[in-house]
């Protein structure tokens, strides 16, 4: 278990714990209720810190492609 | 007939014509007709793995919940990105397994896995169970489609059946390679009509998306936006965690896994697909659009396509039915074809060892309206949502998941047994099956239970009774055959 892999539990705790706090309609953000700009938002999240995931996983390195 | 219902029957025409062409020049064994030959590039498999995000679920179903709901569809959104998540890890441990035992089935992984013929059937049996409700809600939005498209000339009982024909009929025609093909058609034509439709209806009805929230908050209440009632904090939570473990359960999504060409595809996949689901957000914003413009619809479904009769003229009306048609025909398709698939080659075969694959393939063809023909009467007896048969099936199907997840960890890799596996899946079925019949909940059965508990998702609690059974069986099972069953 690499401490990297340790990031992939961001987006759950951005939808699971975050979703408690998040489950409002104030403060519109871009025209959008706080709760679809919270979901929206950590779905754009989850693609960066997967795509960080794999930039630096090692496991990514040269075999492929 | 109208235009809009002569554009949606021309583009039913093409994608059979698109899936004959497919065909042409191969001869169809088993491989050819279930899994394309293993001849997938990464394209393709994207596209399949990419499919659920652009069925009738969320075309109709997304948009449906929006409008009847509210907050509670943006459930949708959590489960994809979660599931991709964890397939950065789970899907590679799979693939590389299954390419080095030679797996080209979910049902083979668990036969080889716990070396049980008998597990191969238990699992195909539950994940065809799981795929008629899943087929039903294709049939049911085809029916919406054709109906409302023929602006009520045809009655959508009749246009259910139209749906099941034309769904069987390409299957029986054309077989996976008809749906490659048809799904990169589809989704190239969702993507145009969704974003046309979220972006187009809230900014001409409602002057942005802005003001179009604060209308809806004005006349149904700011609760309407937010998770509340039966669809908590709680149920998102559980309802998100469920759909996302069961995500690659899905014979057909575990399938079309497996013919990925190299792990890396799913770590790759992993950082795009999420960012391939914010096209939803475009389905919400169509539903949203008709809580005001089409209120009182009796049925959520309808929203997406009674906004466009509204809205547009009939060859509009045709284009948006259309794509929708393809929505439902496409991964309408492969489950037939699956569940088909799974019912002769590992239910019937495996009582049946020396099965020929020209029989396989004949007896396949044969089930195919058989399932059909199941999923039409759970279509017509239920009357449920799209989105609510969609939580069914999960429900069921990742009853599959624990047992699959511990056999894969190395750590944890000899710790459930056959006899825990088999016991586990049975007892999860039974509490999600005869929680839904009897339409209880862990708040009407136990209310001293804390109210955040009330809503936990049914097949959350099936998971963790199949968790419980799974470990304890296996416990009292090992003790008794040990140690010749270690895996």
């Amino acid at each position: 278990m690499k401490p990297l892999y340790l990031l992939g539990v961001l987006p759950f705790l951005g939808f699971f714990v975050g979703i408690i706090f998040a489950n409002r309609v104030e403060p519109y953000v871009l025209g959008m209720p706080f709760i679809l700009f919270w979901v929206v938002l950590w779905v754009v999240l989850t693609a960066v810190v997967m795509g960080a995931i794999y930039a630096l996983d090692p496991t990514n390195k040269g075999d492929e492609r | 007939m109208n235009i809009a219902l002569i554009i949606i029957a021309a583009s039913l025409v093409l994608a059979i014509y698109l899936g004959v062409r497919a065909r042409r020049g191969k001869d169809m064994d088993l491989e050819q007709w279930t899994v394309g030959g293993r001849g997938f590039g990464t394209i393709f498999v994207f596209l399949l793995m990419a499919g659920e995000i652009y069925t009738t679920f969320t075309f109709l179903g997304g948009s449906g919940w929006a409008y009847g709901e509210g907050g509670p569809a943006f459930y949708i959104l959590g489960y994809g990105t979660l599931a991709y998540v964890t397939s950065y890890w789970l899907m590679p441990v799979v693939w590389r397994y299954a390419k080095e035992n030679k797996v080209v089935s979910q049902a083979d992984f668990f036969v080889s896995k716990f070396g049980s013929a008998n597990l191969g059937v238990l699992v195909s049996l539950v994940a065809v169970v799981a795929m008629v409700p899943y087929l039903a809600l294709q049939l049911t939005g085809l029916g919406i489609i054709v109906s409302t498209a023929s602006y009520g000339t045809i009655s959508s009982t009749v246009a259910v059946v139209i749906g099941l024909v034309a769904v069987t009929g390409y299957v029986m025609i054309s077989g996976i390679h008809g749906s490659a093909w048809t799904a990169a058609v589809k989704d190239v034509m969702v993507l145009a009509v969704a974003i046309f439709l979220g972006i187009f209806l809230p900014l001409s009805l409602h002057g942005g998306f802005g003001p179009m929230f604060e209308q809806i908050e004005q006349a149904k209440g700011s609760e309407f936006l937010t998770l509340r009632g039966d669809y908590d904090v709680t149920w998102f939570i559980t309802t998100v965690l469920l759909s996302a473990l069961g995500f690659y359960m899905w014979p057909h999504t575990f399938g079309a896994a497996l013919t990925s060409s190299s792990e890396d595809v799913f770590r790759r996949n992993a950082v795009i697909l999420p960012l391939y689901q914010l096209i939803l957000l475009f389905i919400f914003f169509v539903g949203f659009a008709a809580v005001l413009s089409v209120p009182n619809l009796a049925n959520g479904d309808l929203a997406l396509l009674r906004i466009s009769v509204e809205a547009f003229p009939p060859w509009l009306v045709g284009i948006v039915g259309a794509a929708g048609l393809l929505t439902a025909l496409v991964p309408g398709s492969l489950l037939l074809m699956v569940s088909a698939t799974l019912l002769v080659k590992n239910v019937y075969g495996a009582f049946a060892p020396r099965m020929t694959e020209e029989r396989t393939v004949f007896y396949a063809k044969l089930v195919v309206p058989v399932v059909g023909l199941a999923a039409l009467y759970f279509t017509l007896t239920g009357g449920q949502s799209i989105v609510i048969l969609l939580l069914l099936g999960y429900s069921l199907v990742t009853q599959l998941f624990p047992a699959l997840l511990l056999s894969v960890i190395p750590a944890t890799n000899g710790i459930v047994n056959k006899f825990g596996a088999a016991a586990g899946i049975v007892a999860g079925v039974a509490i999600v099956t005869g929680l839904t019949a009897t339409g209880q909940t862990l708040g009407t059965l136990f209310a001293w239970l804390p109210e955040g508990l009330h809503t936990v998702n049914v097949g959350i609690v099936g998971l963790v009774v199949n968790v419980i059974v799974m470990l304890a069986v296996s416990a009292a099972t090992r003790a008794s055959t040990a140690p010749a069953e270690a895996a």
